[in-house]
Protein backbone atom coordinates (compact mmCIF):
# COMPACT_ATOMS: atom_id res chain seq x y z
CA UNK A 1 0.00 0.00 0.00
CA UNK A 2 1.38 3.24 -1.14
CA UNK A 3 0.21 5.22 1.97
CA UNK A 4 2.61 3.04 4.39
CA UNK A 5 5.49 3.69 2.00
CA UNK A 6 5.10 7.14 2.06
CA UNK A 7 4.13 7.63 5.47
CA UNK A 8 7.25 5.03 7.09
CA UNK A 9 9.97 7.27 4.58
CA UNK A 10 8.92 10.67 5.63
CA UNK A 11 8.83 9.27 9.33
CA UNK A 12 12.07 7.02 8.25
CA UNK A 13 13.70 10.46 7.32
CA UNK A 14 13.05 11.92 10.56
CA UNK A 15 14.19 9.22 12.54
CA UNK A 16 17.40 8.76 10.53
CA UNK A 17 18.00 12.22 11.20
CA UNK A 18 18.14 11.74 15.18
CA UNK A 19 20.84 9.45 14.49
CA UNK A 20 22.85 11.30 12.44
CA UNK A 21 22.23 14.47 15.01
CA UNK A 22 23.71 12.37 17.83
CA UNK A 23 26.65 9.94 16.36
CA UNK A 24 27.49 9.03 19.67
CA UNK A 25 24.58 6.12 19.93
CA UNK A 26 26.46 4.68 16.71
CA UNK A 27 30.10 4.88 18.62
CA UNK A 28 28.84 3.70 22.27
CA UNK A 29 26.91 1.00 20.14
CA UNK A 30 30.15 0.15 18.95
CA UNK A 31 32.37 0.49 21.75
CA UNK A 32 31.03 -1.95 24.03
CA UNK A 33 32.21 -4.95 20.87
CA UNK A 34 35.30 -3.35 20.10
CA UNK A 35 36.36 -3.53 23.99
CA UNK A 36 35.22 -7.17 23.77
CA UNK A 37 37.59 -7.82 20.52
CA UNK A 38 40.24 -5.95 22.04
CA UNK A 39 40.56 -8.01 25.49
CA UNK A 40 39.53 -11.38 24.25
CA UNK A 41 42.34 -10.93 21.29
CA UNK A 42 45.23 -9.56 23.45
CA UNK A 43 44.19 -10.73 26.98
CA UNK A 44 42.16 -14.06 27.14
CA UNK A 45 43.47 -15.27 23.32
CA UNK A 46 46.48 -16.56 23.91
CA UNK A 47 45.26 -19.06 26.37
CA UNK A 48 42.39 -20.01 24.30
CA UNK A 49 42.88 -23.04 21.95
CA UNK A 50 40.92 -22.44 18.99
CA UNK A 51 42.95 -24.60 15.90
CA UNK A 52 44.64 -23.40 13.94
CA UNK A 53 42.61 -20.59 13.14
CA UNK A 54 43.78 -17.22 14.06
CA UNK A 55 41.34 -15.73 17.15
CA UNK A 56 40.53 -12.88 16.13
CA UNK A 57 39.01 -14.67 13.19
CA UNK A 58 37.20 -16.79 15.12
CA UNK A 59 36.27 -14.27 17.49
CA UNK A 60 34.44 -11.65 14.96
CA UNK A 61 31.22 -13.56 14.22
CA UNK A 62 30.41 -13.46 17.84
CA UNK A 63 31.55 -10.32 17.87
CA UNK A 64 28.96 -9.14 15.54
CA UNK A 65 26.23 -10.57 17.41
CA UNK A 66 27.11 -9.09 20.59
CA UNK A 67 26.84 -5.10 18.28
CA UNK A 68 23.47 -6.07 17.33
CA UNK A 69 22.73 -6.60 20.47
CA UNK A 70 23.82 -3.60 22.43
CA UNK A 71 22.71 -1.64 19.08
CA UNK A 72 18.91 -2.20 19.83
CA UNK A 73 18.88 -0.94 23.07
CA UNK A 74 18.73 2.43 21.06
CA UNK A 75 16.22 1.32 19.27
CA UNK A 76 13.96 1.16 22.08
CA UNK A 77 15.26 3.67 23.71
CA UNK A 78 14.35 6.42 20.49
CA UNK A 79 10.64 4.26 20.80
CA UNK A 80 10.21 5.18 24.14
CA UNK A 81 11.18 9.07 23.81
CA UNK A 82 8.65 9.15 21.04
CA UNK A 83 6.19 7.06 23.05
CA UNK A 84 6.62 9.43 26.13
CA UNK A 85 6.96 12.43 24.72
CA UNK A 86 3.61 12.38 23.16
CA UNK A 87 4.75 12.27 19.73
CA UNK A 88 3.34 8.94 18.54
CA UNK A 89 -0.20 10.27 19.65
CA UNK A 90 0.52 13.12 17.81
CA UNK A 91 1.32 10.96 14.86
CA UNK A 92 -2.02 8.24 15.80
CA UNK A 93 -4.21 11.39 16.02
CA UNK A 94 -3.66 12.23 11.96
CA UNK A 95 -4.57 10.19 9.20
CA UNK A 96 -1.48 8.08 8.31
CA UNK A 97 -0.74 4.46 8.19
CA UNK A 98 -0.70 3.05 12.19
CA UNK A 99 1.96 0.29 11.20
CA UNK A 100 4.35 3.44 9.77
CA UNK A 101 5.72 4.75 12.99
CA UNK A 102 6.92 1.62 14.08
CA UNK A 103 8.36 0.68 10.87
CA UNK A 104 10.47 3.62 10.28
CA UNK A 105 11.56 3.09 14.27
CA UNK A 106 12.72 -1.02 12.80
CA UNK A 107 14.10 0.28 9.73
CA UNK A 108 16.26 3.12 11.24
CA UNK A 109 17.65 -0.15 13.68
CA UNK A 110 18.68 -2.08 10.75
CA UNK A 111 20.36 1.30 9.13
CA UNK A 112 22.05 2.28 12.64
CA UNK A 113 23.08 -1.12 13.17
CA UNK A 114 24.45 -2.02 9.96
CA UNK A 115 27.06 1.33 10.35
CA UNK A 116 27.95 0.08 13.73
CA UNK A 117 29.12 -3.58 12.06
CA UNK A 118 30.79 -1.91 9.51
CA UNK A 119 32.61 -0.12 12.40
CA UNK A 120 33.61 -3.27 14.17
CA UNK A 121 34.87 -5.33 11.17
CA UNK A 122 36.80 -1.94 10.29
CA UNK A 123 38.37 -2.67 13.79
CA UNK A 124 39.06 -6.28 13.38
CA UNK A 125 40.38 -5.41 10.08
CA UNK A 126 43.09 -3.52 11.92
CA UNK A 127 43.43 -5.98 14.27
CA UNK A 128 44.27 -8.63 11.25
CA UNK A 129 40.71 -10.03 10.66
CA UNK A 130 41.14 -11.09 7.24
CA UNK A 131 38.80 -13.23 5.05
CA UNK A 132 39.02 -14.79 1.31
CA UNK A 133 35.29 -14.63 1.34
CA UNK A 134 34.11 -14.11 -1.63
CA UNK A 135 31.35 -11.42 -2.81
CA UNK A 136 28.53 -14.33 -2.32
CA UNK A 137 29.50 -15.26 1.40
CA UNK A 138 29.62 -11.61 2.31
CA UNK A 139 26.20 -11.33 1.14
CA UNK A 140 25.60 -14.33 3.06
CA UNK A 141 26.65 -13.00 6.24
CA UNK A 142 24.74 -9.03 5.71
CA UNK A 143 21.73 -11.59 4.98
CA UNK A 144 22.00 -13.39 8.06
CA UNK A 145 22.78 -10.13 10.14
CA UNK A 146 20.10 -8.21 8.78
CA UNK A 147 17.59 -10.51 9.88
CA UNK A 148 19.19 -11.11 13.38
CA UNK A 149 18.87 -7.45 13.62
CA UNK A 150 14.81 -7.11 12.64
CA UNK A 151 14.30 -10.15 14.84
CA UNK A 152 16.11 -8.36 17.78
CA UNK A 153 14.80 -5.15 16.97
CA UNK A 154 11.06 -5.95 16.93
CA UNK A 155 11.96 -8.01 20.43
CA UNK A 156 12.72 -4.15 21.37
CA UNK A 157 9.87 -2.31 20.43
CA UNK A 158 8.17 -4.38 23.09
CA UNK A 159 9.75 -2.80 25.86
CA UNK A 160 10.19 0.46 23.93
CA UNK A 161 6.34 0.74 23.61
CA UNK A 162 5.76 -0.49 27.62
CA UNK A 163 8.47 0.70 29.41
CA UNK A 164 7.65 3.45 32.67
CA UNK A 165 11.56 4.86 32.84
CA UNK A 166 14.44 5.20 30.80
CA UNK A 167 16.23 2.02 32.75
CA UNK A 168 13.68 -0.18 32.31
CA UNK A 169 13.91 0.47 28.47
CA UNK A 170 17.71 -0.36 28.23
CA UNK A 171 17.62 -3.26 30.94
CA UNK A 172 16.27 -6.00 28.39
CA UNK A 173 19.32 -6.17 26.48
CA UNK A 174 21.92 -7.31 29.22
CA UNK A 175 20.99 -10.91 29.02
CA UNK A 176 21.24 -10.32 25.00
CA UNK A 177 24.58 -9.09 25.12
CA UNK A 178 25.04 -12.13 27.66
CA UNK A 179 23.92 -14.48 25.60
CA UNK A 180 27.08 -14.98 23.30
CA UNK A 181 29.57 -16.00 26.39
CA UNK A 182 27.74 -19.54 26.83
CA UNK A 183 27.66 -20.54 23.08
CA UNK A 184 30.37 -20.61 20.79
CA UNK A 185 30.83 -17.15 19.94
CA UNK A 186 34.65 -17.31 22.64
CA UNK A 187 35.37 -20.43 23.12
CA UNK A 188 34.46 -23.86 21.53
CA UNK A 189 31.79 -25.83 23.39
CA UNK A 190 33.66 -28.86 23.56
CA UNK A 191 35.76 -27.65 26.49
CA UNK A 192 32.01 -27.09 28.83
CA UNK A 193 30.88 -29.06 31.22
CA UNK A 194 27.81 -31.43 30.07
CA UNK A 195 24.71 -29.42 30.99
CA UNK A 196 26.29 -26.03 30.20
CA UNK A 197 27.92 -27.34 26.57
CA UNK A 198 24.34 -28.80 25.87
CA UNK A 199 22.81 -25.03 26.74
CA UNK A 200 25.84 -23.71 24.16
CA UNK A 201 24.81 -25.96 21.63
CA UNK A 202 21.30 -25.57 21.59
CA UNK A 203 20.72 -21.72 21.91
CA UNK A 204 20.40 -19.30 18.84
CA UNK A 205 23.53 -17.64 19.15
CA UNK A 206 26.20 -21.21 18.41
CA UNK A 207 24.73 -21.96 15.22
CA UNK A 208 24.38 -18.49 13.83
CA UNK A 209 28.16 -18.06 14.82
CA UNK A 210 28.91 -21.06 13.25
CA UNK A 211 27.85 -20.67 10.05
CA UNK A 212 28.83 -16.98 10.08
CA UNK A 213 32.60 -18.02 10.61
CA UNK A 214 31.82 -21.13 8.09
CA UNK A 215 31.13 -18.51 5.36
CA UNK A 216 34.69 -15.85 6.22
CA UNK A 217 36.52 -18.99 6.22
CA UNK A 218 35.36 -20.23 2.68
CA UNK A 219 34.08 -23.63 4.39
CA UNK A 220 30.51 -25.14 3.53
CA UNK A 221 28.20 -24.28 5.69
CA UNK A 222 26.41 -27.58 6.31
CA UNK A 223 23.29 -27.79 8.45
CA UNK A 224 24.09 -25.36 10.59
CA UNK A 225 22.72 -22.54 8.22
CA UNK A 226 19.47 -23.82 8.37
CA UNK A 227 19.07 -24.02 11.82
CA UNK A 228 20.48 -20.46 12.00
CA UNK A 229 17.99 -19.37 9.69
CA UNK A 230 15.04 -21.21 11.98
CA UNK A 231 16.10 -19.53 15.00
CA UNK A 232 16.59 -15.92 13.21
CA UNK A 233 13.18 -16.24 11.09
CA UNK A 234 11.29 -17.96 14.11
CA UNK A 235 12.51 -15.38 16.53
CA UNK A 236 11.53 -12.62 14.28
CA UNK A 237 7.82 -13.83 13.95
CA UNK A 238 7.52 -14.12 17.59
CA UNK A 239 8.64 -10.41 18.52
CA UNK A 240 6.74 -9.38 15.31
CA UNK A 241 3.53 -10.58 16.62
CA UNK A 242 4.10 -9.84 20.27
CA UNK A 243 5.43 -6.54 19.17
CA UNK A 244 2.33 -5.81 17.04
CA UNK A 245 -0.06 -6.76 19.65
CA UNK A 246 1.78 -4.48 22.14
CA UNK A 247 1.09 -1.97 19.95
CA UNK A 248 -2.18 -2.28 18.96
CA UNK A 249 -3.66 -2.77 22.57
CA UNK A 250 -1.48 0.42 23.15
CA UNK A 251 -2.74 2.77 20.61
CA UNK A 252 -6.63 1.12 20.29
CA UNK B 1 -23.16 15.42 7.12
CA UNK B 2 -25.70 18.06 7.07
CA UNK B 3 -25.30 18.41 10.55
CA UNK B 4 -24.56 21.63 11.93
CA UNK B 5 -23.08 20.32 15.17
CA UNK B 6 -19.15 19.76 14.57
CA UNK B 7 -19.05 17.54 17.40
CA UNK B 8 -21.87 15.27 18.96
CA UNK B 9 -21.32 13.16 22.18
CA UNK B 10 -24.38 10.76 23.42
CA UNK B 11 -24.20 8.70 26.27
CA UNK B 12 -20.14 8.29 26.37
CA UNK B 13 -18.54 5.89 28.83
CA UNK B 14 -15.23 4.98 30.05
CA UNK B 15 -13.64 3.42 32.43
CA UNK B 16 -9.87 1.98 33.53
CA UNK B 17 -10.77 -1.11 35.70
CA UNK B 18 -13.19 -0.30 38.41
CA UNK B 19 -12.47 3.22 37.90
CA UNK B 20 -15.39 5.01 35.86
CA UNK B 21 -13.89 8.09 34.26
CA UNK B 22 -16.92 8.70 31.76
CA UNK B 23 -19.98 8.12 33.37
CA UNK B 24 -22.21 9.17 30.19
CA UNK B 25 -21.15 12.12 28.94
CA UNK B 26 -23.57 14.18 26.73
CA UNK B 27 -22.25 17.25 24.37
CA UNK B 28 -22.98 18.96 20.93
CA UNK B 29 -20.60 21.61 20.03
CA UNK B 30 -21.71 23.92 16.99
CA UNK B 31 -19.89 24.17 13.89
CA UNK B 32 -17.28 27.05 14.33
CA UNK B 33 -17.97 27.77 17.99
CA UNK B 34 -14.99 27.68 20.62
CA UNK B 35 -16.50 25.16 23.24
CA UNK B 36 -14.83 24.77 26.65
CA UNK B 37 -14.59 21.94 28.95
CA UNK B 38 -14.09 22.97 31.81
CA UNK B 39 -13.29 20.49 34.90
CA UNK B 40 -10.81 20.42 37.70
CA UNK B 41 -8.24 17.50 37.32
CA UNK B 42 -9.24 14.26 37.01
CA UNK B 43 -12.52 15.10 36.08
CA UNK B 44 -11.74 13.10 32.22
CA UNK B 45 -11.41 16.48 30.47
CA UNK B 46 -8.33 14.52 28.53
CA UNK B 47 -10.11 11.65 28.35
CA UNK B 48 -12.49 12.35 26.48
CA UNK B 49 -10.25 14.41 24.24
CA UNK B 50 -8.44 10.96 23.86
CA UNK B 51 -11.87 9.31 22.78
CA UNK B 52 -12.53 12.15 20.25
CA UNK B 53 -9.19 12.47 18.67
CA UNK B 54 -10.01 8.54 17.83
CA UNK B 55 -6.76 7.46 20.24
CA UNK B 56 -8.55 5.75 23.06
CA UNK B 57 -11.99 3.69 22.28
CA UNK B 58 -14.61 4.26 24.37
CA UNK B 59 -16.81 1.63 26.28
CA UNK B 60 -20.50 2.76 25.82
CA UNK B 61 -22.40 5.67 23.80
CA UNK B 62 -21.18 7.31 20.39
CA UNK B 63 -19.55 10.53 19.42
CA UNK B 64 -19.43 11.62 16.35
CA UNK B 65 -16.74 14.35 14.75
CA UNK B 66 -17.11 16.44 12.00
CA UNK B 67 -20.03 13.67 10.92
CA UNK B 68 -17.66 10.57 11.61
CA UNK B 69 -18.30 7.99 13.68
CA UNK B 70 -15.30 8.07 15.83
CA UNK B 71 -15.10 4.38 16.63
CA UNK B 72 -16.92 3.17 13.09
CA UNK B 73 -14.54 5.72 10.73
CA UNK B 74 -11.64 6.73 12.91
CA UNK B 75 -9.47 7.38 9.65
CA UNK B 76 -12.38 9.77 8.22
CA UNK B 77 -12.51 11.77 11.32
CA UNK B 78 -8.25 11.63 11.99
CA UNK B 79 -8.67 13.74 8.79
CA UNK B 80 -10.44 15.69 9.84
CA UNK B 81 -8.92 16.80 13.18
CA UNK B 82 -6.21 17.95 15.20
CA UNK B 83 -4.66 17.22 18.49
CA UNK B 84 -2.54 19.63 20.93
CA UNK B 85 -1.99 17.18 23.49
CA UNK B 86 -1.69 18.54 27.07
CA UNK B 87 2.51 18.67 26.80
CA UNK B 88 3.80 20.05 23.37
CA UNK B 89 4.26 16.98 20.97
CA UNK B 90 7.02 18.36 19.57
CA UNK B 91 10.24 16.88 18.16
CA UNK B 92 12.71 18.47 20.12
CA UNK B 93 15.92 16.92 18.12
CA UNK B 94 14.46 18.58 14.48
CA UNK B 95 14.31 22.52 14.57
CA UNK B 96 11.32 23.93 14.19
CA UNK B 97 11.11 24.34 10.69
CA UNK B 98 11.86 20.83 10.23
CA UNK B 99 9.03 19.74 12.34
CA UNK B 100 6.15 21.80 10.70
CA UNK B 101 7.86 20.04 7.42
CA UNK B 102 7.28 17.05 8.76
CA UNK B 103 3.88 17.32 9.56
CA UNK B 104 3.19 18.94 6.13
CA UNK B 105 4.65 16.09 4.54
CA UNK B 106 2.51 13.39 6.69
CA UNK B 107 -0.76 15.73 5.72
CA UNK B 108 0.06 15.35 2.12
CA UNK B 109 0.61 19.22 1.44
CA UNK B 110 1.85 20.18 -1.94
CA UNK B 111 4.50 22.47 -0.53
CA UNK B 112 5.33 21.36 2.65
CA UNK B 113 8.48 23.89 2.80
CA UNK B 114 6.36 26.95 2.07
CA UNK B 115 3.41 25.84 4.48
CA UNK B 116 6.48 25.77 7.07
CA UNK B 117 7.77 28.86 6.15
CA UNK B 118 4.43 30.38 6.07
CA UNK B 119 3.36 29.33 9.74
CA UNK B 120 7.02 30.34 11.17
CA UNK B 121 6.02 33.47 9.81
CA UNK B 122 2.19 34.04 10.91
CA UNK B 123 3.51 32.42 14.86
CA UNK B 124 6.51 34.64 15.37
CA UNK B 125 9.06 32.01 15.01
CA UNK B 126 11.07 32.92 11.76
CA UNK B 127 14.41 33.64 13.69
CA UNK B 128 14.09 30.44 15.52
CA UNK B 129 12.88 27.90 12.61
CA UNK B 130 16.72 26.99 11.88
CA UNK B 131 17.10 25.99 15.60
CA UNK B 132 16.45 23.02 17.48
CA UNK B 133 13.63 22.62 19.18
CA UNK B 134 15.41 21.30 22.35
CA UNK B 135 16.71 24.96 22.59
CA UNK B 136 13.06 26.54 22.50
CA UNK B 137 11.40 28.27 25.53
CA UNK B 138 7.95 26.66 26.88
CA UNK B 139 6.14 29.19 24.98
CA UNK B 140 7.55 29.01 21.62
CA UNK B 141 7.64 25.09 22.01
CA UNK B 142 3.63 25.57 22.83
CA UNK B 143 3.45 27.78 19.79
CA UNK B 144 5.09 26.00 17.19
CA UNK B 145 2.81 23.21 18.66
CA UNK B 146 -0.71 25.03 17.57
CA UNK B 147 1.43 26.06 14.38
CA UNK B 148 1.95 22.08 13.81
CA UNK B 149 -1.74 21.72 14.69
CA UNK B 150 -3.36 24.04 11.65
CA UNK B 151 -1.20 22.33 8.88
CA UNK B 152 -4.16 21.42 6.47
CA UNK B 153 -6.85 23.32 7.85
CA UNK B 154 -8.42 20.82 9.98
CA UNK B 155 -12.20 21.14 10.51
CA UNK B 156 -11.78 20.66 14.31
CA UNK B 157 -9.32 21.53 16.53
CA UNK B 158 -8.77 19.80 20.14
CA UNK B 159 -6.77 21.88 22.55
CA UNK B 160 -5.79 19.86 25.77
CA UNK B 161 -5.24 22.55 28.39
CA UNK B 162 -3.43 24.70 26.08
CA UNK B 163 -1.90 27.00 28.47
CA UNK B 164 -1.17 24.62 31.06
CA UNK B 165 2.71 25.70 32.45
CA UNK B 166 2.72 28.90 30.32
CA UNK B 167 3.20 32.50 31.46
CA UNK B 168 1.22 35.06 31.62
CA UNK B 169 2.27 36.58 27.86
CA UNK B 170 2.05 33.21 26.32
CA UNK B 171 -1.11 32.51 27.40
CA UNK B 172 -2.26 35.81 26.31
CA UNK B 173 -0.57 34.91 22.74
CA UNK B 174 -2.40 31.63 22.80
CA UNK B 175 -5.35 32.72 23.18
CA UNK B 176 -5.40 35.16 20.67
CA UNK B 177 -4.30 32.30 18.38
CA UNK B 178 -7.69 30.38 19.38
CA UNK B 179 -9.73 33.50 18.79
CA UNK B 180 -8.24 33.97 15.34
CA UNK B 181 -8.78 30.52 14.40
CA UNK B 182 -12.48 30.41 15.61
CA UNK B 183 -12.88 33.74 12.91
CA UNK B 184 -11.68 31.59 10.40
CA UNK B 185 -14.58 28.99 11.22
CA UNK B 186 -12.47 26.53 12.81
CA UNK B 187 -14.21 24.57 15.64
CA UNK B 188 -12.58 24.09 18.34
CA UNK B 189 -12.68 22.14 21.66
CA UNK B 190 -10.52 23.25 24.70
CA UNK B 191 -10.11 21.57 27.92
CA UNK B 192 -8.85 23.67 30.73
CA UNK B 193 -8.99 24.02 34.20
CA UNK B 194 -8.59 27.58 34.04
CA UNK B 195 -12.55 29.90 34.82
CA UNK B 196 -11.14 32.65 33.61
CA UNK B 197 -9.25 31.08 30.21
CA UNK B 198 -13.20 29.74 29.79
CA UNK B 199 -14.53 33.16 30.57
CA UNK B 200 -12.04 35.17 28.10
CA UNK B 201 -12.21 32.68 25.17
CA UNK B 202 -15.46 30.29 24.92
CA UNK B 203 -18.87 30.59 23.36
CA UNK B 204 -19.85 27.77 25.61
CA UNK B 205 -18.68 26.14 28.61
CA UNK B 206 -19.43 22.88 29.62
CA UNK B 207 -18.73 21.76 33.24
CA UNK B 208 -17.21 18.40 33.62
CA UNK B 209 -17.74 16.96 36.92
CA UNK B 210 -17.09 13.07 38.33
CA UNK B 211 -17.57 11.73 34.82
CA UNK B 212 -20.80 13.84 33.90
CA UNK B 213 -21.59 17.46 31.59
CA UNK B 214 -23.35 19.20 34.64
CA UNK B 215 -23.92 22.11 33.50
CA UNK B 216 -23.28 23.38 29.61
CA UNK B 217 -24.63 27.35 28.08
CA UNK B 218 -23.17 30.73 27.84
CA UNK B 219 -21.76 32.22 30.07
CA UNK B 220 -25.02 34.19 30.78
CA UNK B 221 -26.50 31.14 30.77
CA UNK B 222 -24.33 29.77 33.41
CA UNK B 223 -24.84 32.84 35.31
CA UNK B 224 -28.35 32.52 35.44
CA UNK B 225 -27.70 29.33 37.45
CA UNK B 226 -27.10 31.61 40.53
CA UNK B 227 -29.01 33.88 42.28
CA UNK B 228 -29.51 37.71 40.77
CA UNK B 229 -26.19 39.62 41.30
CA UNK B 230 -26.24 42.18 44.20
CA UNK B 231 -24.39 45.50 43.82
CA UNK B 232 -21.29 45.82 46.23
CA UNK B 233 -19.41 48.27 46.14
CA UNK B 234 -15.55 47.37 46.24
CA UNK B 235 -12.27 48.83 45.44
CA UNK B 236 -10.91 47.19 42.53
CA UNK B 237 -7.71 46.07 43.61
CA UNK B 238 -5.28 45.12 39.99
CA UNK B 239 -4.20 41.34 39.94
CA UNK B 240 -1.03 39.84 40.44
CA UNK B 241 -1.41 39.17 36.27
CA UNK B 242 -2.51 42.43 36.09
CA UNK B 243 0.82 44.14 37.69
CA UNK B 244 3.45 41.41 36.03
CA UNK B 245 1.58 42.25 32.58
CA UNK B 246 1.84 45.93 33.24
CA UNK B 247 5.81 45.92 34.56
CA UNK B 248 6.77 43.66 31.60
CA UNK B 249 5.66 46.08 29.08
CA UNK B 250 2.67 43.57 27.91
CA UNK B 251 -1.25 44.91 27.37
CA UNK B 252 -0.85 47.59 30.76
CA UNK B 253 -2.30 50.56 28.92
CA UNK B 254 -5.63 49.09 30.28
CA UNK B 255 -5.01 47.91 33.43
CA UNK B 256 -5.46 51.26 34.85
CA UNK B 257 -5.00 49.71 38.28
CA UNK B 258 -1.25 49.17 37.70
CA UNK B 259 0.05 51.75 35.96
CA UNK B 260 1.70 53.64 39.02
Amino acid sequence: MTTVGHDTTVLLKRSLRHVLRSPDTIITTAITPIAMLLLFVYVFGGAIDVGDQSYVDYLLPGILLVTVASGIAYTAFRLFTDVSGGIVERFQSMPIARSAVLWSHVLTSVVANLTSLVLVVAVALVMGFRSGAGVLAWLGVLAIMVLFTLALTWLAVIPGLTARSVDGVSGFSYPLIFLPFISSAFVPTAGMPGPVRWFAEHQPVTSIVDTIRRLFAEQPVGSDVWVALAWCVGLLVVAYLLAMRTYRAKVA
Amino acid sequence: MTTTHAIEIVGLTKSYGDHDVLKGVDLRVGAGSIHALLGSNGAGKTTAVKILSTLLRPDGGTATVNGYDVAAQPQEVRASISLTGQFAAVDEVLTGRENLVLIAELRRQPAPGAVADGLLARFDLTAAGGKRVATYSGGMRRRLDMAMSLIGDPAVLFLDEPTTGLDPQSRLEVWATVRELAGRGTTVLLTTQYLDEAEQLADRIAVLHEGRIIADGTLADLKQLLPPTTVEYVEKQPTLEDIFLAIVGHGGAHHEGATR
